[in-house]
């Protein structure tokens, strides 16, 4: 700061109208959680590079690595009786969708939390306007579900482009794979509003729940070709529900009608569940 | 503007603010002071409407903060103790963001924020991202995005920690010119001369509750003398002139490196002690500040 | 007081010795201290997530070896011996929390020290050199890679995986990846400069897990894409540890220990050249 300021320097060129007269309070409230999207949204665009790039990079490398690499030696061994009749990749193709999605939301929902409360402290920021708890949790999963839905719609792309999927259940696999990804983000928000130190919090969810999840919830192999005592792991977790849900859209895996009723109410109740756990949260951390 | 009765803050069985009353009007700069965990954050809290009073009174802009939190906060600015700026936005975006949580138009934002960057002198650096700035910068960008709202009360948590003189009397003078156009002020601060500059009346909190209240001047008169007489006679001697002196002053204060005269007439002291044939090392007459004050009230115990 | 000039003393004679050996400026001989700075953080540090380091690649094991194993059967190995689908992956798993591990430490952990904690320009401030700190850093990270390894292997025995007693080569085997990764890790971080940057290197890890003959034999790739892999580190490291785990080993093994070997003496020369270059002006 230069020494020589002049200080006969105008606080305000224009009048001072006063938040009275500036700020309308029944707008600035019933639009409270978009503003909180608008602003996660803006920060997002900082990296939309990696977002593509990760959002592209991703399906293209499973597919051919997994997919098709695996795919040759599951196929080449007659492992297609196993998995219901279809190829290794259509039989992959619904559970790499789910699990794109659950990253998704898990990216958006977790790193925001530790920025609001530990990093740079923005959510206090937030509630210093006529920001509340809820249109913060509200506004951080509805820019989730934004960049879910670019990711999930670049994967269908990929998987389309190899022959994955067919055109006609890309719609409605999106419902499915973003519910699948909306309930696991609510929760993961809410757990995340209990790190109250740095200290390796990602890695051990990275080890213990993500791992664990990723490969115990039928997404590599069917679920009941696991041992039961490991198959607990997909029946709790939203991924191989979502998985389930996806496969019998995308190439009619034979399933109850009461199963697939069953995958999206036990979807839905996460998500309500982990909404009401959050709002609790964050609103708790935000007044201590 | 603020009214407060009974204030109470309960966290587990610590009482951070037990029953504090006071008021602040419309258009005066209201202090708050008092060492490291007084209960002044508190205090400040449940002003900005977001943490809940567990006990007693408090009404802002004629609202109850408990119930319409949100609607307070559209009329608050806020300078938290610890700058919560967006780091990976940059300067501008970090106004405008913060502007759009209160659903002002982009349109008056755009103005808006040019006007703000001019304000903190910032416009500059309008394109650095906020983890670039200085700390200085930080502070002032912080202040500035409180002031996006045009809020009819401001509170600023300790707003001048960690500034050079410069930048202290620079916002002094913008605090100043604040008050002239009818925004009220509460500020907590560490420092005694920023406290006797900017406020027309302060409380002074130790332990949860009030210790005093009054205007700068008012509270000098009421707990410190006119003028201070600072003898040293080096650490060993001190006590044992102490006793010798104390019927000097009002009071006499013995601390490890000097002794301390409350009285009406310092020089008038000194020379009495001169006549007594004692020879301080250094000698010093000032007149008495609020830091006496505070002191006296508060004690020189470091709290932690 | 005397205890203190006695110090002071025998620092300065410490230093005096040192002045005249060759390359004091850049090493004194005491990479141990930063190794015991690394440890006595480490106790007081979160033991769960350091200690299950090697719990993601039993996952990787139980999923793809016996899940996947179950669609596959088994596969030939680089000899034409059949063998089971996991005890094929097994030793590929273990090559690459070798390398999880020492990238972790050495890009992660070190962007962090250097930037946030300022930790080496502290440690630069004394009269430690840019290679005391290096070698204590990575030394660090092959105590980890090392105890990551053993574990892995007692899990695996028991499982019937490990046919042949060359397996306990692969322990050394796994520290010298570690080693490799670490150092080279480490140049690599040393020039970085935001975290954005950092999440390139992850860009570029996973592609080189999936595709480096983890999961399946190069050869259902063609020609030119089997040259590149062949170019990259992590298939060195997992042909490395396949053949010391099923006991195909051969005197051509030494090309890959070579590979590791350059690795290694690159990453620490970079290493050094930058935190020279940054710290010590």
């Amino acid at each position: 700061m230069s020494t020589t300021t002049p200080v006969e320097m105008p606080v305000h060129k224009s009048q001072w109208q006063g938040s009275k007269k500036l700020v309308n309070v029944s707008r600035a409230r019933n639009f409270a959680w978009l503003h909180v999207t608008e602003a996660r949204l803006r920060n997002m665009m900082k990296w939309w590079g990696s977002i593509a790039a990760f959002g592209l990079g991703n399906p293209v490398l499973y597919l051919f690595s997994v997919g098709i690499g695996i795919g040759a030696l599951v196929d080449a061994n007659g492992g297609s009786t196993q998995l219901g009749g279809v190829s290794y990749l259509t039989f992959l193709a619904p559970a790499l969708l789910t699990s794109a999605a659950i990253q998704a939301y898990q990216d958006e929902t977790s790193f925001p939390v530790m920025e609001g409360f530990l990093w740079d402290k923005n959510f206090f920021a937030m509630n210093s306007t006529p920001i509340n708890a809820r249109d913060i949790v509200n506004g951080v999963m509805a820019s989730a579900m934004v960049r879910t839905l670019v990711t999930v719609a670049i994967y269908e792309g990929v998987l389309l482009a190899f022959g994955a999927i067919t055109f006609d259940v890309a719609l409605p696999m999106f419902f499915s794979a973003i519910l699948a990804g909306a309930a696991f983000g609510a929760v993961m928000m809410a757990v995340t509003t209990f790190v109250k130190e740095d200290d390796g919090f990602f890695a051990i969810v990275g080890r213990f729940v993500i791992a664990p999840m990723m490969m115990f919830s039928g997404t590599f192999y069917p679920l009941e070709s696991m041992p039961s005592y490991l198959q607990w792991v997909g029946w709790i977790s939203p991924l191989w529900h979502g998985t389930d849900l996806g496969r019998t859209i995308s190439y009619g895996s034979p399933q109850q009608p009461w199963v697939t009723m069953f995958h999206w109410v036990y979807l839905t109740i996460w998500l309500a569940a982990g909404l009401a756990f959050a709002y609790r949260q964050v609103a708790k951390r935000l007044s201590a | 503007m603020i009214i407060a009765r009974g204030l109470t803050k309960v966290y587990g069985d610590f009482t951070a603010v037990d029953g504090i009353d006071f008021e602040v009007r419309k258009g005066e700069a209201f202090g708050l002071l008092g060492p490291n965990g007084a209960g002044k954050s508190t205090t400040m809290k449940m002003i900005a409407s977001v943490s809940k009073r567990t006990g007693g009174e408090l009404t802002i802009l004629g609202l109850d903060p408990n119930k319409r939190g949100p609607e307070i906060r559209a009329h608050l600015g806020v300078v938290p103790q610890q700058d919560n700026l967006d780091r990976e936005l940059k300067v501008h975006e970090n106004l405008f963001s913060y502007g759009r949580f209160f659903g002002l138009s982009r349109k008056f934002l755009k103005n808006k924020v040019e006007e703000l960057l001019e304000f903190a002198q910032l416009t500059e650096k309008r394109n650095s991202k906020a983890e670039e700035l200085s700390g200085g910068m930080k502070r002032r960008l912080t202040i500035a995005r409180g002031l996006v709202n045009e809020p009819e009360i401001l509170m600023l948590d300790e707003p001048t920690t960690g500034l050079d003189p410069q930048a202290r009397h620079i916002l002094w003078d913008r605090l100043f010119r604040l008050k002239e156009q009818g925004v009220t002020l509460v500020i907590t601060t560490h420092y005694m001369d920023e406290a006797e500059q900017l406020c027309d009346r302060l409380i002074v909190m130790d332990k949860g509750k009030i210790m005093a209240e009054g205007s700068p001047a008012d509270l000098i008169k009421r707990y410190a003398s006119k003028e201070v007489l600072e003898v040293r006679f080096g650490s060993s001697k001190n006590q044992e002139v102490a006793e010798q002196i104390s019927h000097l002053g009002h009071r006499t204060e013995v601390l490890p490196d000097r002794i301390l005269i409350y009285s009406e007439n310092g020089e008038e002291d000194l020379q009495a002690i001169l006549k007594m044939g004692l020879e301080p090392v250094t000698s010093l007459v000032r007149r008495s500040s609020l830091e006496d004050v505070f002191l006296r009230l508060t004690g020189r115990t470091l709290v932690e | 007081m005397s205890m203190i000039n006695l110090a002071v003393d025998s620092a300065v004679a410490i230093a005096e010795r040192r002045r005249n050996r060759p390359g004091r400026s850049i090493y004194s001989g005491r990479a141990r201290v930063a190794l015991e700075r690394n440890f006595m953080a480490f106790r007081s540090s979160n033991w769960i997530i350091v200690l299950s380091g090697f719990v993601e690649p039993l996952f990787y094991l139980l999923a793809f070896g016996f899940g996947i194993g179950k669609l596959i059967g088994g596969v030939t190995d680089g000899d034409g011996h059949p063998v089971q689908y996991a005890a094929y992956i097994a030793p590929a798993l273990l090559a690459t929390s070798a390398m999880n591990g020492a990238i972790y430490d050495s890009t992660w952990n070190v962007f962090f020290k250097m930037h946030f904690a300022k930790l080496y320009e502290t440690m630069l401030a004394t009269s430690l050199g840019p290679l005391d700190v290096a070698i204590g850093e990575i030394g660090w990270a092959l105590l980890r890679g090392l105890i990551y390894a053993i574990g892995f292997m007692a899990v695996m025995a028991p499982l019937g995986l490990i046919p042949s007693w060359w397996a306990l080569m692969a322990i050394p085997g796994a520290v010298l990846i570690a080693f490799g990764f670490a150092s080279f890790g480490m140049a690599i971080t040393s020039y970085l400069k935001t975290f954005h940057q950092m999440n390139w290197i992850n860009f570029f890890m996973l592609p080189m897990f999936l595709f480096s003959g983890t999961f399946y034999p190069l050869s259902i790739y063609p020609q030119w894409i089997q040259s590149i892999i062949q170019a990259m580190p992590l298939w060195h490291a997992i042909q490395l540890e396949r053949a010391f785990m099923l006991g195909n080993v051969s005197w051509g093994l030494l090309v890959h220990v070579l590979y590791f070997a350059v690795m290694i003496i690159a990453g620490l020369i970079f290493t050094t050249r930058r935190l020279t270059a940054l710290f010590i002006k």
